[in-house]
Order: C-alpha cells, then sequence, then structure tokens
C-alpha cells in the first residue's frame, strides 16, 4: 500500500505537468518559475539542514572501530588497521574516502541463514553494496553529463563523458550505458523492498516515493531521447537551460510536453531533498562513528559543555564506614577518636553505656 | 514463565515480519523478556525523578503529569547537544543492512530488533512532533505522536538493546543504535523508567563505591577469601594492599569479579600475577574500597550518572597519590574508559604517562587518560619476557576467544588478548569469521540486561555467539570460551549452559595466573581447584 500510495503520487504530478505545461501551455511557470524555486529549496535546504547538524556539538569521541587499533603496542603495529580504525586525521580523511565514494560498511554486508539445528550460517551478501554503487556513480554520471546543456561552449570533459557514456552506439541516437544501468539499478532497489520480506516491513512511504520519483525522471528522459512521439528538439530546451545559468529566462517555441514533465520532477526532487532522507548525502560526512580519529586516550577529546557533577567524594565515604574501616584494618584519612568526639548521639550514648557498667 | 528448551526455543525463531505494520502491532510485554522495575528508594538515593513503585505488566505506569513535554523537551535538548543524535535521526535510509545484525533479531525473531526500527520507535517520534512533513502528513511522512502506547513500546525495547555496536559497523552512515539507545534511555530515566538490575547497581555505587554494594571491609574480606583460595590452590598468599597512599599504580577492576564464579578465578589471577610481580620486581600496586567499581551501569542510565560514577577513579587516583591506573578485564568499563572519562572528568594533571616499572615500556597511547589495560600491560610483560610461564598447564583446555563488544568496537583491541592467550596455552581457535573480531556478538546481555527475569531474551540474544561457539566446539573440541568482561563472564556460563553446556568460561587472567611459575609454589591444581593436566593421579 506504501508503495501504491507513492507511485500515485509520483503519477499525480507527471500528470500536474502535462496538463500544466502541455495542455494549458503556462511552460513559464514550468519552465522557468519551479525551477529556480527548486534550485533555490533545494540549496538554503541543504545548507540550513548541513548547519543545523554542526551546530549540534560532538561531545564525546566515539568511533566504531572496525579493526585492530593504532599503537596501542609497538609489537602491534603491522597488525594495525588504518583504514577500519584510524589514529590519525589523515587515516579518518581515508576513512571516509572509502565509506563514501566506495561504501565500504555496505561492502561488509552479510546474511544470516537459519538451518535445523540449532545452526546459523552467514554469507556475504554483496548485492545491495553493488546495486546501490551502480545507481550512485550512474546517477552522478548523469548529472555531469547534463551539463552539457548548462554551458556553451561545452568543455570537453562533458563532452568526453557523454562519448564513453554512449560509445557502444547501439541505437540513434546512441543509447547511453549509465541510463540502462540506473534503471538496472533502480529497479534492483525498488523490488528488494516489495520482494524482500524484512525491507518491505521496514519500509515507509519516504522510501518508495524517491524511487519512484527517479525512475520517473530516467524514463521521462530516455523517452526524450529515444521514442519518437516523446522526442524533444534539443536546441529550445539547450536555449532554455542557457537561459537559466544566465539569469535571463526565457521559453523557446517548441519544447515537447515530456521535456516538462521531466523538469518537473527534476523539480520535486530537488524540493523533496533537503526534508527528506536524501540527506543522507550530507549527513555521512558527519557522522561521529566515522570521521574521528580512535585517539581518545592520546589526546583528550573536549565536550563544550561538559558541566560538573556531585559525585560522592572519598571524603563523604570514609565519613559513612570509617568505623568498619578501621576495625578491618584499612587506612583512614581522619583517625576514630577525632569522629566519636564531634559526633553522633548514638555512639556516644553506647560510650555512657559502657561507662555506667 | 519458563524459558522453553534449547530446540524448541529455536525452532520457534521466525524471521519472517507479521502481517500487520509494526506502528499498529499491539505491545505485549512478554514476561522473560523484560527487567523488573527499580524500587523507588534507587532512584532516590541518586535524586533521579519519578520514584515511585510500578510495574510494567500495569495499565498504568504512574507517569507524572507533564511526561509528554517532559520526554519531548529531553529530546530537544539532546538533539541539540549530540551530533551524533540529531544525524542519526534524520539520515537513516532503512536500507535494511542492519536488520539481521543485531543478536536479538537474530534469536527472537521480533522484528522490532531490527536496529533498524528499533530507531524507527523513537525517529517515528521526532518526525512527528518536531518536523513539519511528520506534524502535516502524520504516518505518511513516518511521523507519529509521543503516547503512551508509544513510549511504552520504546521502554520495552530500549531495553531489549545491548549498546553492542555491531550494527553499526554495517551501517553505510555509521548510524549506531547504541548511540540512540543510550539517550533513549536518558529520556526514559527522566520519568523514572528505570530497571532495577541497572537502578540498584547505580545507587549502590554511588554510596559504596561498586555495583554490589560491598561496604570496604566486605571487599577486603571477599579479597581475603580468594587469597585463603590462592593458598590451597599454589601454597602461597598473595598479600594484596588496599587504598595505600603512595603506591605506584592503583587497580581497578569491575566489582563481580570479587563476588561469583567465573569472575573470581579471573580476579584470583590478578591476585596471583600481581604476587608475583612484587616477589620477583618490587611490583607496587593497590586496591581501593572506594573506587572499587571498573563497571559503569551509569553508562546504561544516563550521561550525567555515568560521569558521577566515574569521577571516582581519577578522585581516588588523586587522593592516594598514585602514578596511574590499571584497569582490569570488562568490556563497558572500558568504553567508558577510553571514549568517555577523560572528556567527563579529565585531564588528570595529577597523573603521569602510564610506565610500566618493571619493562620501561611508556604506553603513549594512554598519554592522556593515564590508564592502561591489564592485557596491554600482561602483553608488553610477555614480550620482554617477564613472566616465567608453563604453557603446558593449560594443556587440557581448548580455548577459543569472546571479543567483547566494547573493546572490540570501541576500542579496537583485537590483537592485545589474543596474543596474551597464545602465551599462555597451546590450544587456540578462533571462532568463524563474521563472528569474531569487530563482528563479534554481543554476550546477550550486556547494558544492563543480565537480571533473572529476563532469561529468555538472554538465552535469544546469546544464540548467535553460542552457535559459533558450537561450531569450534564440533570441529576443534574447544571446552573453554575466554573473554575480558565481566559481564560476559556472567551471562556467558548461563548462555553456554543452555546451548553449548560442554563449554566453560573464564577470564583471561585465570589462565594466565595457572601458567605462572611462581617461585616457592606447590601446585597440584589449577585455581578451580582441578588437578593439572600430569597431576591428575596424584
Amino acid at each position: 500500500m506504501k508503495a501504491i500510495y507513492s507511485l500515485i503520487l509520483v503519477v499525480a504530478l507527471i500528470l500536474i505537468a502535462i496538463v500544466g505545461a502541455g495542455l494549458l501551455g503556462i511552460g513559464y511557470l514550468f519552465g522557468v518559475i519551479i525551477p529556480y524555486l527548486a534550485v533555490l529549496v533545494f540549496v538554503v535546504g541543504f545548507v540550513v539542514r548541513v548547519v543545523s547538524w554542526g551546530r549540534s556539538p560532538v561531545p564525546f569521541r566515539i568511533p566504531t572501530t572496525c579493526g585492530q587499533a593504532r599503537k596501542s603496542l609497538p609489537m602491534f603495529k603491522d597488525k594495525w588497521n588504518r583504514l577500519d580504525n584510524p589514529g590519525t586525521k589523515l587515516g579518518v580523511v581515508g576513512r571516509m574516502f572509502f565509506e563514501i565514494v566506495l561504501f565500504r560498511s555496505l561492502f561488509r554486508n552479510t546474511r544470516v541463514e537459519m538451518h535445523q539445528g540449532p545452526h546459523i550460517a552467514y554469507s556475504s551478501s554483496k548485492w545491495l553494496w553493488l546495486f546501490a554503487l551502480m545507481f550512485h556513480f550512474t546517477f552522478l554520471l548523469i548529472f555531469l553529463r547534463h551539463m552539457r546543456f548548462f554551458t556553451e561552449p561545452v568543455p570537453g570533459v562533458f563532452v568526453m563523458m557523454d562519448q564513453m557514456d554512449s560509445m557502444f552506439q547501439i541505437l540513434t541516437p546512441a543509447l547511453y550505458l549509465s541510463s540502462v544501468l540506473i534503471l538496472v539499478a533502480l529497479g534492483y532497489l525498488l523490488l528488494r523492498r516489495l520482494l524482500v520480506p524484512t525491507v518491505r516491513y521496514i519500509s515507509q512511504p519516504a522510501d518508495y516515493f524517491p524511487l519512484f520519483l527517479i525512475i520517473g525522471i530516467v524514463i521521462s528522459g530516455m523517452l526524450m531521447r529515444y521514442i519518437g512521439v516523446f522526442k524533444t528538439d534539443l536546441m529550445p530546451v539547450k536555449e532554455l537551460a542557457m537561459g537559466l545559468v544566465q539569469f535571463s529566462p526565457t521559453v523557446p517555441d517548441g519544447i515537447g510536453t515530456t521535456f516538462y514533465v521531466h523538469l518537473f520532477l527534476v523539480s520535486v526532487l530537488l524540493i523533496y531533498f533537503p526534508f527528506s532522507k536524501l540527506m543522507h548525502l550530507g549527513g555521512v560526512f558527519l557522522s561521529p562513528t566515522r570521521n574521528l580519529p580512535n585517539d581518545s586516550r592520546e589526546k583528550r577529546h573536549v565536550n563544550p559543555w561538559n558541566y560538573p557533577v556531585k559525585f560522592h567524594t572519598y571524603e563523604a565515604y570514609e565519613d559513612e564506614n570509617r568505623k568498619a574501616m578501621v576495625e578491618a584494618g584499612l587506612p583512614v584519612e581522619k583517625p576514630l577518636e577525632e569522629e566519636t568526639e564531634e559526633t553522633s548521639g548514638e555512639e556516644a550514648s553506647d560510650d555512657n553505656a559502657e561507662k555506667k557498667e | 514463565m519458563a524459558t522453553p528448551k534449547p530446540d524448541i526455543l529455536y525452532r520457534n525463531i521466525s524471521h519472517k515480519p507479521p502481517a500487520q505494520d509494526w506502528m499498529d502491532l499491539p505491545l505485549e510485554i512478554k514476561p522473560g523478556r523484560y527487567c523488573y522495575s527499580v524500587d523507588p528508594s534507587a532512584l532516590e538515593a541518586v535524586g533521579m525523578p519519578n520514584a515511585r513503585v510500578w510495574n510494567p505488566l500495569d495499565e498504568d505506569w504512574k507517569l507524572p503529569e507533564n511526561w509528554r513535554k517532559t520526554f519531548l523537551d529531553g529530546m530537544k535538548d539532546r538533539l541539540e547537544r549530540f551530533r551524533s543524535f540529531k544525524v542519526f535521526m534524520d539520515i537513516c535510509v532503512r536500507c535494511g543492512a542492519c536488520a539481521d545484525k543485531c543478536h536479538y533479531f537474530i534469536g527472537s525473531g521480533d522484528p522490532m530488533n531490527m536496529p533498524v526500527l528499533r530507531a524507527e520507535l523513537l525517529r517515528s517520534v521526532y518526525r512527528g512532533e518536531m518536523t513539519k512533513a511528520g506534524q502535516i502528513l502524520g504516518r505518511f511522512a513516518g511521523g507519529r505522536e509521543l503516547n503512551e502506547h508509544v513510549l511504552k513500546q520504546i521502554w520495552y525495547y530500549y531495553y531489549q538493546c545491548t549498546e553492542c555496536r555491531r550494527c553499526s559497523v554495517f551501517c553505510p552512515y555509521g548510524i549506531d543504535q547504541a548511540e540512540i539507545t543510550i539517550i533513549g534511555r536518558e529520556l526514559l530515566n527522566l520519568l523514572g523508567l528505570q530497571t532495577e538490575w541497572i537502578g540498584k547497581p547505580v545507587a549502590n555505587c554511588n554510596r559504596l563505591g561498586n555495583h554490589l554494594g560491598l561496604p570496604p571491609h566486605t571487599f577486603k574480606d571477599n579479597i581475603d577469601f580468594l587469597c585463603d583460595d590462592i593458598e590451597e590452590a599454589i601454597g602461597i598468599r598473595p598479600q594484596p594492599t588496599f587504598n595505600k597512599k603512595g603506591a605506584e599504580i592503583l587497580f581497578i577492576t569491575p566489582s563481580g569479579d570479587v563476588f561469583a564464579e567465573p569472575g573470581i578465578f579471573t580476579c584470583m589471577g590478578y591476585l596471583v600475577l600481581f604476587h608475583y610481580l612484587q616477589e620477583e620486581y618490587g611490583f607496587d600496586i593497590t586496591w581501593s574500597t572506594y573506587a572499587s567499581e571498573g563497571g559503569n551501569f551509569g553508562f546504561f542510565t544516563s550521561h550525567e550518572m555515568m560521569k558521577k560514577l566515574n569521577a571516582k577513579m581519577y578522585h581516588e587516583a588523586e587522593r592516594l597519590g598514585v602514578k596511574w591506573i590499571l584497569g582490569g578485564e570488562c568490556g563497558h568499563m572500558w568504553r567508558v574508559l577510553h571514549q568517555y572519562m577523560d572528556t567527563m572528568n579529565g585531564p588528570p594533571s595529577f597523573l603521569e604517562v602510564p610506565v610500566s616499572p618493571i619493562t620501561g615500556t611508556r604506553f603513549e597511547h594512554a598519554a592522556s587518560t593515564k590508564m592502561i589495560h591489564i592485557v596491554e600491560f600482561v602483553a608488553d610483560l610477555m614480550k620482554h619476557k617477564k613472566l616465567n610461564l608453563d604453557k603446558s598447564r593449560n594443556d587440557h583446555l581448548k580455548v577459543t576467544f569472546h571479543d567483547s563488544c566494547n573493546p572490540s568496537r570501541g576500542m579496537g583491541f583485537l590483537e592485545e588478548p589474543r596474543d596474551v592467550i597464545n602465551k599462555v596455552c597451546n590450544n587456540f581457535f578462533d571462532m568463524p569469521e563474521g563472528t569474531i573480531r569487530e563482528q563479534t556478538f554481543c554476550c546477550g546481555a550486556g547494558s544492563g540486561l543480565n537480571p533473572g527475569e529476563n532469561e529468555e531474551l538472554r538465552m535469544m540474544g546469546g544464540l548467535p555467539r553460542a552457535n559459533a561457539v558450537r561450531f569450534v566446539r564440533e570441529e576443534k573440541g574447544v571446552n573453554m570460551l575466554a573473554n575480558i568482561c565481566a559481564i560476559d563472564r556472567a551471562t556467558l556460563s548461563a548462555s553456554m549452559d543452555y546451548w553449548v553446556p560442554e563449554v566453560s568460561v573464564c577470564g583471561i587472567h585465570e589462565m594466565v595466573a595457572n601458567a605462572l611459575i611462581v617461585p616457592g609454589e606447590d601446585r597440584q591444581t589449577d585455581l578451580r581447584g582441578e588437578p593439572l593436566p600430569g597431576k591428575e593421579d596424584e
């Protein structure tokens, strides 16, 4: 049901664009106002969110150590796992690089198998890692590839990216490898959510919605490029894009509805982004279990809000237990006599009692 | 309710989630899976709020009138004080990588024990009460309002998390359920929702210096009894000192080890070792009856309580005028010492960077906290051949090693214990990859979840560890499960009895002391009073 609601929502968004830009012809709203608004919301929202995280301090040094620590003793030096248990800032940079670029933690993934027994086995399970990596990298590539719409002349690097992506020269225009791979990856991520019982159980609309939204973006983009009736003339699209980045927006004639659907879905994604789990893009950099060196016994980590806490002092402890301590032969700070003189009615009356006898 | 037999318990584990959405699941607090509520006196003793008699099985938990505001304000306050908490509330994508990494999920199949859903219990409140999207869209945005049902769910499942951090190893963003549980329990404690097995030790430790509440003379007596037992086993009586001013080193270990089997054998191991070092090298170490607790159940209560209980260590070290502190075998104790102590209660400018008086090794990696682990200390002694050892005395043991959660995932303390074990016994076999080192499984009852009443839960949580032990039992004939944690020693003894009854549990220093050739000794038995290999007939 959660998946269906999310799908309906994305279909509704598509219909809005078709009706608005296609039937009613309000191209300026869908081609200029909404994209500008979306970029603004994205940038401001992203920054606000990251700043709000940054304003909360990191009171304790809590890296999750995933390997042997540095220089506990010289003899274990060659066993030190610099990457998974960094002891220096440089090591942390390495750990974060592998975490963010290669999804190292996800690479560890295992799967539990319950056999007849009692007997449990664990097997390596790298599909999620593989398809997650595939999705993120193709997404990045597609994003960069689109820069050729926003630049004139197009820098060589984007041209090269475009050529490499279409090197197989299947179909005309040439099929982008990244378009196929991202659909495969998205398909895996979606099917996994729908079919793996535990993953289905933990999934929420907020998990399905961005999947359907991105699938919608990819498909609308591909329709524009490859399928006759949806094809869009690239020249006016480029003119629109250049107008947007040069802050002199115009809406040229001849832009097909599919393009507006595509652009509208991208705009929605940008607006949705800062308020959603997609912010893991920024958050992963700030995760205290990953971005701190494991050196807290060597160097003191300062907690900016550390406040004094009253504790039960030795003095108070001895005052309460002095007699027993002396009897047990434990050293004390203040001798026993002193206390009996000053204090307690109970002991004083004991003394009196003894005297009477 | 009696815990079912192992094969029945195992057969009933199903990882198939129920048909109902988790937000609609009714809450059934099952006997055998929850811990009893704390006695009000324990809360009053440390000034914690809402002390009253209450029972989790009752409908009415006697919450304070403004409990919702207290909880939500507390949550907002912690979102501002802990970046970890704030980021972890925002960035989970529910990829599910953590789902089957939790020992409680593996052993119980309860979907709420998937770390992601345990976190969602609090996240749904965060979204529903504190974000615009959650307030407007409600469940569609994954938001819920905080009501009594939700609060009870949080309580029930946040005391089914041992803060072991295994999920955080696998999370692509390093989301650490331990951190969320720690803060969740801190919030629950604002409402007086503490458990007896955590609250009582906290009150004891505050007043008398140890979780067991042993007054000074009793603490000393207990150690004296252990010295009696040592004398019986090796013919020599160690002469430990207590609260000795001007000693070079202060020794602090979890109090559980002076109290119950098999921990006492580890403690006897320390005593034998210290005696040996004293005789051979003039080693000068003292025990404190005041700072007589290495563990810290305040860590399972709140950050403030952790700091309050931990403060005694430096306080006592300063009073006694020691140079540095040596810490015994314990798990969460070492996470507190390694990642929190110096920040909370340091810097201990009155102490010196630890230097082994015997080998001269300077422990630079503890240059700031001035506290080192006894296994590090002993590994260094062995490296410099300062201990006269007869490994063959442990030949009757086939040993495997259980990495405790906190030293492995909170320190990276993996080679040190293996090094020491390999130097005191000939038969060491690691359990399979994926169940040891940073991927080690919890013993099943860390973080204060080891009372008697939640036995079923403990056995469920102990299953993954026991399963790996059974593997080396079958493959290699392992009969001893070594570890460096007092809670392990207590918990694993019970879960081994249940799942793999042929395997015993010990601390590393029990084996060290058994292998140690003490000048003048007359040994026929090990520290447990059992004949040494080759002496069975005598």
